[in-house]
């Protein structure tokens, strides 16, 4: 670790003044001084065409922020300390350097970046001792074919939120698919997602059409989008547009009257503001506090990495690295995460297993995995990619 | 607040001795109506609903039985109820988001959780001001003080611990770490024993109160239900140290654990997502609050079987019981 006990008289006197009430069964010789380092390049938005889209700057450094802070609570009764060292990368500058800067081993790292450059900081020989949480990117091959043993994943895999969707589809009875997919690359892996679980869960996807770009949808969404999605039958449109340049507008205006899911309308996400039951209105309410607007899917991700780190290291006792991972894919481990479910890391390829909301702007309409499918050892493993799916070898 | 129910109970068992007919009145907190139904226990029918604060959660009576003391947690107060009069009498100054209180055996001094807060608030109620804030860990939620009231336990949802405060000194002396998200502590009679229940942890710690530690952790099983659904939350000790049940959330049962073996013998169904429960003074009763559901199950102690439900209002959180010989004429 970076910053491995180091124990300076300011900090004891400070550990020792917040502590002097809980020197009884909890209390231990030596105090512990966490820090964990989030990491996250900054992105440069791709033009959309509505004005009101827009994400937090500090979308994921503020869940990160308050990770340490409810680890700080639960800290002063344990004489252990956590802080973050935030480092935030321009869009044109390079993470990966940054990373190599930042990084000497047994470092616990939360990153925000694109996939590729989390491989290519998972594989630095820096890193090759770190534990990286990734709370940025969903992207599958992550979880699969291009796992690190040293990288660990909080946010939910596009697989987990497109079976989601696809479980409630089944339960409703919604078959016949309508595909509507972006022309960005995070499309056509969403879309692929898509398709995947729609066979998974037994739905068919009868009809299919890439987006076209050159209509202002803001004017004419009425006049396009209907003849866009002509077909006889279909039971639910999924849209397939992460950056929502197009989505917003496709409810309320196909030719048949159906319901809108995926990237926009009824959408599978880590965590939104509707969020409200299983104590999750007080998660809500301190973050809401801190930061000065509700949480995302991203912040949650961050939130849950650091607290993950939290539990590992208040019942190990231990700020190293490896400790801290062996904990976390021990059966030991549970994350109390605000969603009626403990979360657990799967042993297979690092993916923190969670029940996924699936929600619209003013209410969670249910909560995947959807009551009914079944799984031998948990339910939350019908979510994503189980053990027989992952291509991911080395993980242990 | 099952404190106050448990000690009722054995007032009333004292004077009454066993006594079959009942007709108690069971207090129920409905969180998302700001109402309290109350049931009367002979016809197992709710014979009136009083409209309180707003999301009231926790509720627990005055060691009289002369009062009812409300956690309303969206208005940030504790009210009082007058129970002859169904008025609410005055509020007490509570900290913020009062979620579960306990009332100390001197029937002056409340115990309050703030959720919100990270903050135990020490309440006199005689003089209606704040004795002392004890900062504990993140979302406070359940309270307990020991019967011989040396002892106020707060569980702190998040950071996963029981702590204990002195209520001498009102500092916190001790912390016992548990499984994730402790929810309710309760005291065995003579104080021995402190359980806490652990709701995404799925299991119930005995700690004992001399050495503040774990000795035994008690795990739960139903057949065909999956693990993630068996979340242990209200508890409630009987007042013979044969039994302890539990509700087990949206596992939609109460467990019965024998307390010599600290095994689980018996899983009674009841309504969905059951919170808390109380005991009827002779024990012969257990009603619990079902708040996916809406209403209440009544379970009969001897058959281990629930023989009724009465709806009340919605999201119903507390229960507590009035004895009959406490019921105003």
């Amino acid at each position: 670790m970076k910053t491995v006990i180091k124990i300076s008289p300011a900090l004891l006197s400070l550990m020792f003044g917040a502590c002097a009430l809980c020197t009884g069964t909890v209390a231990y010789a030596d105090a512990i001084e966490i820090n964990i380092v989030y990491l996250e390049q900054q992105r440069e938005r791709p033009p959309v065409l509505s004005n009101l889209v827009a994400d937090p700057e500090d979308e994921g450094e503020q869940g990160a922020l308050l990770g340490i802070a409810d680890n700080n609570t639960t800290g002063k009764f344990l004489k252990q300390n956590y802080s973050l060292e935030q480092i935030i990368v321009p869009p044109e500058e390079d993470v990966v350097a940054a990373a190599r800067a930042a990084l000497d081993g047994q470092t616990l790292v939360v990153t925000n970046v694109p996939a590729e450059s989390l491989l290519a900081i998972a594989d630095l020989p820096e890193a090759s001792d770190d534990l990286i949480f990734n709370a940025g990117s969903a992207s599958i091959d992550l979880r699969s074919g291009s796992c690190r043993p040293n990288v660990l994943h909080t946010l939910p895999s596009r697989a987990m939120l497109t079976d989601a969707l696809m479980q409630f589809f089944n339960k409703r009875k919604w078959d016949s698919l309508y595909l509507l997919e972006g022309n960005r690359e995070v499309d056509k892996l969403y879309a692929d997602s898509i398709r995947k679980s729609a066979e998974k869960f037994r739905l068919s996807i009868d009809h299919e059409k890439q987006w076209i770009d050159d209509a202002d949808m803001r004017r004419n969404a009425a006049q396009e989008i209907p003849l866009f999605t002509q077909a006889r039958k279909y039971d639910a449109v999924v849209v397939a547009d992460e950056d929502d340049d197009f989505g917003q507008y496709v409810l309320f205006n196909t030719w048949l009257p159906r319901p809108i899911a995926g990237t926009a309308g009824l959408e599978p996400v880590a965590w939104d503001r509707v969020v409200e039951q299983w104590g999750a209105a007080q998660l809500q309410s301190r973050f809401q506090e801190q930061a000065e607007r509700s949480m995302t899917s991203i912040d949650y991700a961050a939130w849950a990495a650091v607290r993950s780190i939290g539990e590992a290291v208040t019942r190990t006792q231990s700020a190293d690295a490896a400790t801290i991972r062996e904990y976390l894919f021990s059966d030991k481990f549970a994350l109390a995460g605000f969603k009626g479910a403990k979360l657990t890391f799967r042993s297979w390829n690092g993916q923190l297993r969670q029940p996924i909301p699936l929600v619209h702007p003013q209410a969670v309409v249910a909560l995947a995995p959807i009551e009914g499918f079944l799984h031998h050892t948990t339910e939350l493993d019908t979510l994503g990619l189980d053990k027989p799916e992952s291509a991911c070898e080395d993980m242990n | 607040m099952m404190k106050t129910t448990t000690l009722c109970t054995l007032t009333a068992g004292l004077l009454l001795g066993a006594q079959s007919a009942s007709a108690h009145w069971v207090y129920v907190s409905n969180e998302k109506d700001d109402t309290v139904s109350v049931i009367d226990t002979e016809t197992n029918e709710v014979i009136k609903t009083i409209e309180v604060g707003e999301r009231p959660r926790g509720i627990t009576l005055s060691k009289d039985f002369k009062y009812l003391f409300i956690c309303a947690s969206d208005d940030d107060t504790v009210q009082i109820l007058d129970v002859a009069t169904d008025e609410i009498l005055f509020e007490l100054p509570s900290g913020e988001d009062p979620e579960q209180f306990a009332l100390h055996p001197d029937n002056r001094h409340l115990y309050i959780a703030n959720e919100d807060d990270a903050i135990a608030t020490v309440v006199d109620i005689e003089t209606r001001t704040v004795v002392a804030q004890v900062d504990v860990g993140v979302e406070p939620e359940g309270m307990a003080v020991s019967y011989n009231g040396k002892w106020a336990i707060v569980t702190s949802e998040t950071t996963n611990m029981a702590h204990w405060i002195d209520t001498e000194t009102h500092e916190l002396v001790e912390n016992t770490l548990v499984d994730q998200r402790p929810r309710d502590a309760e005291f065995t009679r003579d104080d021995g024993e402190l359980w806490v229940s652990s709701e995404i942890g799925g299991t119930v710690s005995v700690i004992d109160t001399e050495s503040k530690q774990i000795k035994h952790v008690i795990n739960f099983e139903i057949k065909g239900m999956s693990p993630d659904r068996i979340q242990p939350v209200g508890m409630e000790l009987t007042a013979d140290g044969k039994y302890a049940f539990i509700a087990l959330g949206p596992a939609n049962h109460v467990a019965v654990v024998d307390r010599e073996t600290y095994e689980p013998i018996e899983y009674i169904l009841v309504g969905r997502r059951v919170w808390h429960t109380a005991l009827t003074p002779e024990q012969d009763k257990l009603y619990t609050t079902n708040g996916v559901s809406g209403d209440v199950s009544v379970v009969d102690v001897a058959t281990m079987k629930a023989e009724k439900s009465v709806k009340v209002g919605r999201f119903p959180w507390g229960a507590a019981i009035l004895p009959k010989e406490h019921i105003p004429r």
